[in-house]
């Protein structure tokens, strides 16, 4: 019983590299069959500008709520660490790198995990549960083609366009702050945030803005099509499809971050 | 009979799952133009049979056979083939919530066959008519409409491209006895009008006998039994008098 017991943790590690290297080759196998899905068809455009409309459209309140608040915020605060060397007139650049290249993606994403992630899994979660996938394949389409590749498609693009509005009303945010509360002036503010911006700043935040896309909806997409067992199964789906997707765009964000950033 | 041709046959069919041996080297055969009928305990496994002929779930040993050929696995043209030639009545109707009935019923010819939508309605009102419905449902969702109906809406899509082979997992389970003798003739009539090969799975003898030519019994992962509906009453076999019984 003695050797048995110590070895009790050996074989916890082991069981979760398994399981880890399991979902690993799932997930990549999911991806797979969706990219090829993607790129030999059949295609379907309605169902493509359908979820445009829900992905895109639809979240574009919410993200951009998100972003006016936390530009305001970020400027309240980058003023106050400013101030502390007396470089209070930075902000505006500051806000702007923090924005592009950072938080507008990120938010826009997180907002997207939350919101489109969980109607994704959710959705497939259901229609596998109530078998309604396997009627589809018996009705000679693929669910591959019908169903997760054109939530991937128009994540992947939705996600840049609504991460360009982030941008914009985040820095709008700051902008209104300073402008209404720490008496900066408006022109000179919008001129230091144009000058200084580099397209590179943008196109960095829009480069992660598709990684995250293809994240949200392959993960909305993954553990909705796993879903076994009824309503339990699905709010399990949608809930591991909130939590993978969040963790794996911090995950990425800095993977892309230490690409993007020259020593 | 000897002569015929097998449409559809299960060869040595073997199905797990994890330690549960489900199908255990089933073999069964379906003379094109007859109408098989599965009976069967529930958790037997009739509804897996359907869905290895179907190629949703692979083998894990034997194999499907369609016209002589065997179904080699996931994804083959052959599998492709058979699915484009058969129908199928999901024992939960399993309807596109998200649909409209006759996009529903539509769904193959729109989605598969690249009939316009709308001369895809115009087949989709017609084979709703097949089924005695009426062209007002067919802009209704089918979370308006009551089970019996669903099922109807079910065995509309399932005829509506003209299939060769039509399967019926439990068509009228958990229908009022009115509406489940309906739905069995609207089955009998589609088979005879499409002239197709049917394999029905049900646990209501009295549909086994009103839409079977030939009735096989589910028993343990084999067929234990099987003969027409007329010898279900006369067999020693213990499970078919057990099961006859109730
Ligand atoms: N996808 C699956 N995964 C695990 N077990 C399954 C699966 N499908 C069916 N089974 C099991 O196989 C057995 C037969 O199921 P089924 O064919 O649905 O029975 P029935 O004869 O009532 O139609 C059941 O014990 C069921 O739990
Ligand atoms: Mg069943």
């Amino acid at each position: 019983m003695a050797p048995a017991a110590a070895l009790t943790p050996v074989r916890a590690v082991g069981r979760l590299t398994l399981l880890c290297l399991q979902t690993l080759g799932a997930v990549t196998l999911f991806a797979l069959r969706s990219l090829r899905a993607i790129l030999l068809g059949p295609w379907f455009p309605g169902q493509i500008l359908r979820q445009l409309a829900a992905i895109g459209f639809f979240s574009l309140p919410v993200v951009g709520l998100t972003a006016v608040f936390t530009g305001a915020a970020l400027a309240l605060n980058i003023y106050t660490g400013g101030g502390r060397f007396n470089a209070e007139q930075i902000m505006p650049q500051i806000v702007a790198l923090g924005i592009t290249r950072e938080l507008g993606p990120v938010l826009a994403a997180l907002m997207l995990a939350g919101r489109v992630s969980a109607t994704i899994a959710a959705e497939i979660g259901a229609m596998r549960t109530t078998e309604q996938i396997d009627a589809m394949r018996t009705l000679s389409t693929d669910p591959f083609g019908y169903l997760v590749a054109p939530r991937i498609v128009a994540a992947v693009i939705a996600l840049p366009i609504l991460t360009v509005v982030a941008d914009i009303i985040g820095i709008g945010g700051g902008w209104a702050v300073a402008v209404g509360f720490l008496d900066f002036n408006p022109t000179v503010y919008i001129r230091a945030t144009v000058d200084f911006v580099q397209a590179g700043d943008v196109g960095t935040g829009l480069l992660k803005a598709m990684v995250f896309g293809l994240i949200v909806a392959l993960m909305g997409c993954y553990h909705g099509y796993r879903a076994t067992g009824g309503a339990r199964g699905v709010g399990r789906a949608t809930t591991n499809a909130v939590v993978s997707a969040a963790i794996l765009i911090f995950a990425s964000d800095y993977l892309l971050t230490t690409l993007f950033t020259r020593r | 009979m000897s002569g015929a041709r097998p449409k559809l046959e299960w060869r040595n069919v073997t199905k797990r799952f994890g330690d549960v041996t489900v199908l255990d080297r089933l073999t069964l055969s379906v003379e094109t133009g007859r109408s098989m009928v599965i009976i069967g305990g529930s958790g037997q496994g009739k509804s897996v049979m359907i869905k290895l002929a179907l190629g949703l779930v692979a083998p894990d040993g034997g194999r499907v056979v369609l016209d002589g050929r065997g179904l080699p696995g996931f994804g083959g043209r052959l599998q492709r083939r058979l699915l484009a030639r058969s129908g199928v009545l999901f024992q939960s109707a399993a309807l596109f919530d998200s649909l409209t009935v006759w996009e529903n019923v539509a769904f193959r010819l729109i989605n598969a066959d690249g009939v316009s939508r709308k001369a895809a309605r115009r087949r989709a009102l017609d084979a709703l008519a097949r089924v005695r419905l009426e062209e007002a449902v067919a802009d209704v969702f089918p979370s308006e409409l009551s089970g019996g109906m669903q099922k109807r809406v079910g065995l509309a899509r399932a005829i509506a491209a003209d299939p060769e082979v039509l399967f019926f997992d439990e068509p009228t389970t958990g229908l009022d006895p009115v509406t489940a003798a309906v739905i069995n003739d609207l089955i009998v009539d589609q088979v005879r009008r499409l002239g197709c090969t049917a394999v029905s799975i049900t646990h209501d003898l009295a549909s086994a006998r009103r839409i079977g030519d030939e009735i096989a019994m589910l028993h343990e992962g084999q067929i234990v039994w099987q003969g027409a509906p007329g010898e279900l009453d006369q067999t020693s076999n213990p499970h078919v008098r057990a099961f006859v019984a109730g």
